[in-house]
């Protein structure tokens, strides 16, 4: 090399990479990783889904609820249902009460009374529903306590079973979303731990070197952070790459207009998908680091390197 | 210094002196076994002053190497005791040892370069790891490898280099970051006649600037031209020439 060659060859150097770089790049590695990481993303856009189909079937039925009328006294049916609507229709929370006619109240109640026990004669009773406030809906106990007031004998439904069994449903499909997610995290971390060692056990000279050299334990477990904490980052653009196609598919292909569309994915459910390589980095870094270093010790409790 | 170091006698009884600088290091009946063979080591005490120069000689398998390992910090003693730069061995944390190893400098006997970096970073490693700017050694990095007859190659990966070659690169890397001991275990095992006297007077020069040095040698005639004191061990036992009627192997 001539003395120009040298020259130019200092002014280029960068400092070479003290573990080899092929050690962590691995493409089986970067596979598990990437399908670990594209897996946690399906979970993520699960539980967003799950929240959301929840989230607007319960505010489909809290924005109603539906009052059945009996005849009491001499009051006909129909008398007493126009007079609960009316009582109703004052209560705060509630937009709008409609008694229904007759036929569509039968009709209604067929399926649980049957056809035959509904003629004429029979004193039937009388629906009511109730459009309600949104934001601050009239509770129960308040459309109770209203038709109490002008004495009519009346059942409420405002649909809070059927709520509170969507909700806790909805919480349900969260919680097993984030245990994926979790456990995703917790294989990925688990596999790149083993990689760590893998590497660390296979470049034992290496290590060596770099101890007798006056290395610490935490510089050599620094460099095997970086170098996984990179390798899982390339994974985790793959996996959310894929997971964002598969959920723009699913959002075109299941429509998604109204509040409960078949498939309930947003677009901007797609943007929890973009910390996942950073997250897939984060884990990486943890486990590499934390995996190195007890080897480190347990080399260095046996040998000093 | 009152004396010429290099002429310190390196047996405990200077040690005892109480117009003696405090040793750099000092062996006190240390016996080394690997895992349950037979010791390796066995009682060895010596000591050397700051400054000093000496060659370790001794038949193949006497333990040279072996004895070497336990000063760079890369294996304990079954018994006895070392001192480094003051420091019993026995009781120092671990996390002190990275900061004793840089003022160590070793060349060891199978070189031990990183076959993944090029000549200039395998010089420039020690100096990595202690943290130092790139920029800030860039320059030195270079110097030495030409000065070690290195500068056409410094891009050069250790496996396209010679055996010499490689021993010159193993020798940079061991003084590059100027160690208070500087430990070469047959530096010159692999070079020419020629080659050998131009490490040896690099040693030398490292020497007169501070640097305590100790070299493993086979080199007979090396060890007679340089003048400089000998430890000799014989199946693991240190034997002392000038003394040989005073020492009491255990
Ligand atoms: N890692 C090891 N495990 C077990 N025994 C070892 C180990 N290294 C060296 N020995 C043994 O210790 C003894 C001394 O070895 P050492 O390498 O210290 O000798 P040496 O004086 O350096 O020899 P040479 O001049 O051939 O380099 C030998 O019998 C050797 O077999
Ligand atoms: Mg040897």
């Amino acid at each position: 090399m001539s003395a120009e060659a040298a020259q130019s060859f200092l002014r280029r150097w960068t400092p070479g990479p003290l573990m080899p770089r092929g050690d962590v790049r691995d493409a089986s590695l970067v596979f598990v990783i990437a399908v670990l990481c594209f897996f946690a993303c399906l979970a993520a856009l699960a539980a967003l889904a799950a929240d959301r189909a929840a989230g607007g079937w319960a505010a489909q039925l809290q924005g109603s609820a539906t009052v059945l009328v009996r005849p009491t006294g001499g009051e006909s049916v129909d008398a007493a249902a126009a007079r609960a609507a009316e009582a109703l229709s004052g209560v705060r929370g509630v937009n709008e009460a409609v008694a229904l006619e007759k036929d569509k109240a039968l009709a209604l109640l067929q399926p649980w009374l049957g056809k035959d026990a509904l003629d004429d004669d029979l004193p039937a009773p009388r629906l009511v529903t109730l459009d309600l406030d949104p934001i601050a809906p009239a509770s129960a106990a308040d459309l109770g306590a209203a038709l109490k007031a002008a004495n009519i004998d009346a059942t409420v439904d405002d649909h809070s079973l059927w709520i509170k069994d969507i909700v806790r449903a909805g919480a349900w499909a969260r919680a097993a979303a984030v245990g994926v997610f979790a456990l995703t995290a917790l294989a990925a971390a688990a596999v790149i731990a083993h990689a760590a060692r893998a590497v660390l056990a296979a470049r034992h000279e290496i290590v060596e070197v770099l101890h007798v050299s006056g290395a610490e334990d935490r510089f050599i477990a620094g460099l095997l952070l970086r170098r996984f904490a990179a390798m899982a980052f390339v994974a985790g653009v793959i996996a959310a790459a894929g997971a964002g196609v598969l959920g723009a598919a699913v959002r075109l292909a299941g429509g998604g207009e109204g509040l409960t569309p078949p498939l309930p994915v947003a677009w901007i459910d797609l943007a929890a998908l973009l910390p996942c390589p950073l997250l897939a980095a984060g884990v990486a870094a943890l486990s590499a680091r934390f995996s190195a270093l007890g080897l480190l010790r347990d080399m260095s409790n046996k040998d000093w390197t | 210094m009152s004396r010429n170091p290099r002429q310190t006698s390196s047996f405990p009884d200077a040690a005892h002196d109480a117009a003696a600088p405090a040793p750099v290091l000092s062996f006190a009946g240390v016996s080394m076994r690997y895992g349950r063979g037979q010791e390796t080591l066995r009682g060895v005490s010596f000591s050397l002053q700051p400054g000093s120069f000496h060659f370790l000689t001794g038949p193949s398998g006497a333990g040279k190497s072996t004895l070497l390992k336990l000063i760079y910090l890369a294996a304990r003693p079954s018994r006895g005791l070392i001192t480094l730069f003051g420091q019993d061995l026995a009781v120092l944390p671990p996390r002190q040892l990275p900061h004793l190893r840089r003022r160590i400098g070793v060349v060891f006997q199978e070189f031990r370069l990183l076959d993944h970096l090029s000549a200039f970073d395998n010089v420039a490693l020690p100096l990595r790891i202690a943290g130092k700017k790139p920029k800030a050694y860039r320059d030195d990095v270079a110097e030495l490898l030409s000065w070690v007859g290195l500068g056409p190659r410094l891009h050069a990966m250790p496996a396209t280099l010679s055996g010499g070659e490689k021993q010159r690169l193993a020798i940079a890397r061991a003084v590059v970051s100027g160690p208070d001991i500087l430990l070469a275990d047959e530096p010159t095992g692999n070079v020419d006649d020629e080659m050998a006297q131009r490490i040896l007077r690099l040693f030398v020069e490292l020497n007169r600037q501070g640097t305590t040095v100790l070299i493993a040698s086979h080199d007979r005639d090396l060890v007679a031209r340089s003048g400089m004191p000998e430890l000799r061990l014989e199946q693991g036992r240190l034997f002392d020439p000038a003394a040989d009627s005073r020492m009491t192997p255990e």
